[in-house]
C-alpha cells in the first residue's frame, strides 16, 4: 500500500508561556515538535506498511527548518519525505494550504492519505477534510484504530456519544487522533539513516505549477485572514487566603455561597 | 446578493443537538445587526417533524432535507446536502456546530464551495462599519485570541463552540415557513460504508447542564479523590468535573473534562480543587460565574482567575466543606 502521510511542525504550544509583564507570548526557547495528531499518523502507517506491505512518504508544507520535522520521521522508519516551501506560501489560511499540499499530492501515486486531525497551533482540523476535497477522495476523520482487509480500510470513527465502522475503498483520507497508535522512538540507526540514506525533497511553486492555481496559494489566496490577535484579559483577581486554618478557610467559602445565595 | 444566516441543525438519531439551538439564538443576534433572517437547514431521516422545534427556538424558516441517505451521518451526503442548499440560496453566514460532525463536514463544505471557514468560534459578532462577520477564537493552543474575518468570498463560515452561546427561550407560539428542499442523492453518493453504529450505553455526563461544578485536578491524589468531590457535588445539587490531566490518567472519562480539548461550562459555580490552572484549563471554565479554588500551591495560576482562592489541602478542606454545609441545611 503506498500511503502518504501529511505532516506538521508546530511549536509546542503547551509549553507557551505568558511575558506577565507586556502580557504576550514568550515564543523563544519554545521547542519545535512533529504536531502530536500526525505523529500517531505516522506510525499508523507505519503499522500498516509492516502489515501489507508498501511505502510510507511524509509530506509536509512549512518554512525550511520543517526540515527537522521530516527527518525524525524518517528516522522513525518512512521512506522518503518532501518539503513542500516557497515564500510564495506565507499566510496562507487553510483554503490555500490544502491547496498547495492538494496540488503537491496530486503528484504522487498513492492509495491512502493520513493527516492528524488537528495541528496545536491553528486548532483548526480543517486542513485534511480541505485536501480530501481538492482531491475529490471520500475522508474519515476522528480514526481511533485503522486496519486493512482486502485492500480496503476498516475504521473505526469516533463520535463524542458513538462510533462508526466505516469501510472505504482506496484512495481515501483519513485524520488521525493523537490516540490512534502510540509513535515509537527514533532508533539511533533510524536517525542515522535519515540524514545519510534517505531523501528530503525540496518543492517549491516550481514544481507543483503544472497541478496548481496561482490565485490559490499564500496570502492572497486566503478566503480568510487575521484581523487582530491578542491575550486574553487576566480576569481580575479575587481574595486569596494563604495561611489559614482548614476551618477558617472552610467559613470563608461558606460564606461565599451564601454571599452570592449559592446556599 | 447573499443574505441571511443559516445554522446547521445537527440531529442524531432525531434528537436536536444543543449547540444548534445555542446557534439559533446567536445568529438571531447577529440576522438583528444585519436586518435579516435566521435559516435553519435540517437533515436526516424521517425528521420533518423537528422542523417545528426549532422555529419555536428562533429560526424565521426551516429548510429541511429529509431522505434515508441521511439517517445516520457519513461526510459525502451531508455535504451534498448542503452544498446545494448553498448554491440555491446562496446565504449570507452559515454556522455550524464545532462538535465532531460539524468539524468534519463543514471543511468538506468549504472546500467545495470556496469560501472561507473559521474553526471552534467562541465569539462571533457583526462589525457596525463593515457589516462583516467577525470570528474570534482561541489559537496556538489556547494561549491567544485571534479574530477572523472573510472579506470577500461568500457564505461566511464559522464552527462555533458549544456551551457559549446562550439559546433562546423556547416559544411555541413563534410562527415560520417549513421548506422541504430535495437533493437526488445516487448510489456513489454513498462512498464509504458503515458496517456497525456503536452507541455509547453508559451514562454520558453532560457537565455543561450542570449550574454547579465541583472539579478536580492531579491535587486530589487519585481515582478515588472524586467520591469526596462527589460528595460534595451531591450536597450543592451539582455535578463533578475534571481537569484534562486526570482524564489522560484513566481517573475519569473524558465526557468531564474542562478545557480547550474538553468542554467549556459556564456554571454558576466552579470550584477548582487541586488544580493547577493551565491556560488550556482557563479557557473551558473562565466565564463562570463564581470561581472557588483550592491549591496547595499559592503561585498556582488558577489565583489568578479565581473569585476567592484558598491556599490547603484540598484532601482537608474538601470533605470539611461538605459536612459545614450539610450542617448549614439541616439547621435550615
Amino acid at each position: 500500500m503506498k500511503i502518504v502521510v501529511c505532516i506538521k511542525q508546530v511549536p509546542d504550544t503547551t509549553e507557551v508561556k505568558l511575558d506577565p509583564k507586556t502580557n504576550t507570548l514568550i515564543r523563544d526557547g519554545v521547542p519545535s515538535i512533529i504536531n502530536p495528531d500526525d505523529r500517531s499518523g505516522i506510525e499508523a502507517a507505519l503499522q500498516l506498511k509492516e502489515k501489507v506491505g508498501g511505502t510510507v512518504t511524509l509530506v509536509s508544507m512549512g518554512p525550511p527548518q520543517a526540515d527537522v520535522a521530516l527527518r525524525e520521521g524518517l528516522a522513525m522508519g518512512a521512506d522518503d519525505a518532501i518539503l513542500i516551501t516557497d515564500r510564495a506560501f506565507g499566510g496562507s489560511d487553510t483554503w490555500a494550504t490544502s491547496s498547495t499540499i492538494a496540488a503537491a499530492l496530486k503528484k504522487l501515486d498513492y492509495d491512502l492519505i493520513i493527516t492528524g486531525r488537528q495541528a496545536i497551533d491553528g486548532d483548526t482540523a480543517q486542513v485534511g477534510p480541505q485536501i480530501a476535497e481538492h482531491l475529490g477522495i471520500p475522508q474519515v476523520s476522528y480514526a481511533e484504530e485503522i486496519e486493512v482487509e482486502d485492500g480496503k480500510l476498516i475504521v473505526k470513527r469516533q463520535f463524542e456519544d458513538r462510533y462508526h465502522i466505516i469501510e472505504v475503498a482506496t484512495p481515501c483520507l483519513i485524520t488521525a487522533l493523537a490516540g490512534l497508535a502510540e509513535p515509537r522512538y527514533m532508533t539511533i540507526g533510524g536517525v542515522f539513516d535519515a540524514y545519510r540514506e534517505k531523501e528530503v525533497r525540496i518543492w517549491t511553486l516550481e514544481e507543483i505549477k503544472d497541478t496548481i492555481n496561482k490565485d490559490d496559494i499564500g496570502l492572497n489566496g486566503s478566503p480568510t485572514r487575521v484581523k487582530q490577535s491578542f491575550t486574553k484579559q487576566a480576569k481580575g483577581v479575587g481574595k486569596i487566603l494563604d495561611d489559614v486554618t482548614a476551618d477558617k478557610a472552610v467559613q470563608a467559602i461558606v460564606d461565599k455561597l451564601q454571599e452570592k445565595h449559592i446556599i | 446578493m447573499s443574505k441571511d444566516i443559516y445554522v446547521l441543525a445537527e440531529q442524531r438519531d432525531g434528537e436536536i443537538k444543543k449547540v444548534s439551538i445555542e446557534l439559533i439564538g446567536k445568529a438571531r443576534e447577529l440576522a438583528k445587526d444585519l436586518d435579516q433572517k435566521v435559516v435553519a437547514m435540517l437533515l436526516g431521516s424521517g425528521i420533518k417533524e423537528k422542523a417545528e422545534t426549532l422555529i419555536a427556538y428562533g429560526a424565521d424558516e426551516v429548510v429541511v432535507v429529509d431522505n434515508p441517505m441521511l439517517a445516520e451521518y457519513v461526510t459525502e451526503p451531508y455535504t451534498k446536502a448542503l452544498y446545494e442548499i448553498i448554491e440555491n440560496y446562496n446565504p449570507e453566514i452559515v454556522l455550524y456546530g464545532a462538535s465532531s460532525i460539524g468539524r468534519d463536514l463543514a471543511p468538506r463544505v468549504s472546500a467545495r464551495v470556496h469560501t472561507g471557514l473559521t474553526a471552534d468560534c467562541t465569539g462571533l459578532a457583526i462589525d457596525a462599519e463593515t457589516k462583516l462577520l467577525m470570528m474570534t477564537r482561541p489559537a496556538f493552543g489556547g494561549n491567544i485570541m485571534a479574530t477572523i474575518v472573510c472579506e470577500r468570498h461568500r457564505p461566511q463560515m464559522a464552527t462555533v463552540r458549544p456551551g457559549v452561546m446562550k439559546s433562546l427561550d423556547k416559544d411555541e407560539t413563534r410562527k415560520g415557513e417549513i421548506k422541504i428542499f430535495n437533493v437526488k442523492f445516487t448510489d456513489t453518493d454513498m462512498n464509504v460504508k458503515i458496517r456497525e453504529v456503536v452507541k455509547e450505553t453508559k451514562h454520558i455526563a453532560d457537565i455543561t447542564e450542570s449550574k454547579i461544578l465541583v472539579s478536580g485536578g492531579r491535587g486530589i491524589g487519585s481515582a478515588d479523590g472524586f467520591d469526596k468531590l462527589k460528595e460534595l457535588a451531591d450536597v450543592l445539587g451539582g455535578e463533578i468535573a475534571s481537569s484534562r490531566a486526570n482524564v489522560d490518567a484513566g481517573w475519569i472519562s473524558k465526557d468531564y473534562q474542562v478545557g480547550q480539548t474538553g468542554k467549556t461550562v459556564r456554571p454558576e459555580l466552579y470550584i477548582a480543587a487541586g488544580i493547577s490552572g493551565a491556560i488550556q484549563h482557563v479557557a473551558g471554565m473562565e466565564d463562570s460565574d463564581l470561581i472557588i479554588a483550592i491549591n496547595k500551591n499559592n503561585t498556582a495560576p488558577i489565583f489568578d482567575v479565581a473569585d476567592l482562592g484558598v491556599v490547603g489541602d484540598v484532601n482537608i478542606i474538601i470533605p470539611k466543606l461538605t459536612e459545614a454545609i450539610k450542617k448549614l441545611k439541616l439547621n435550615a
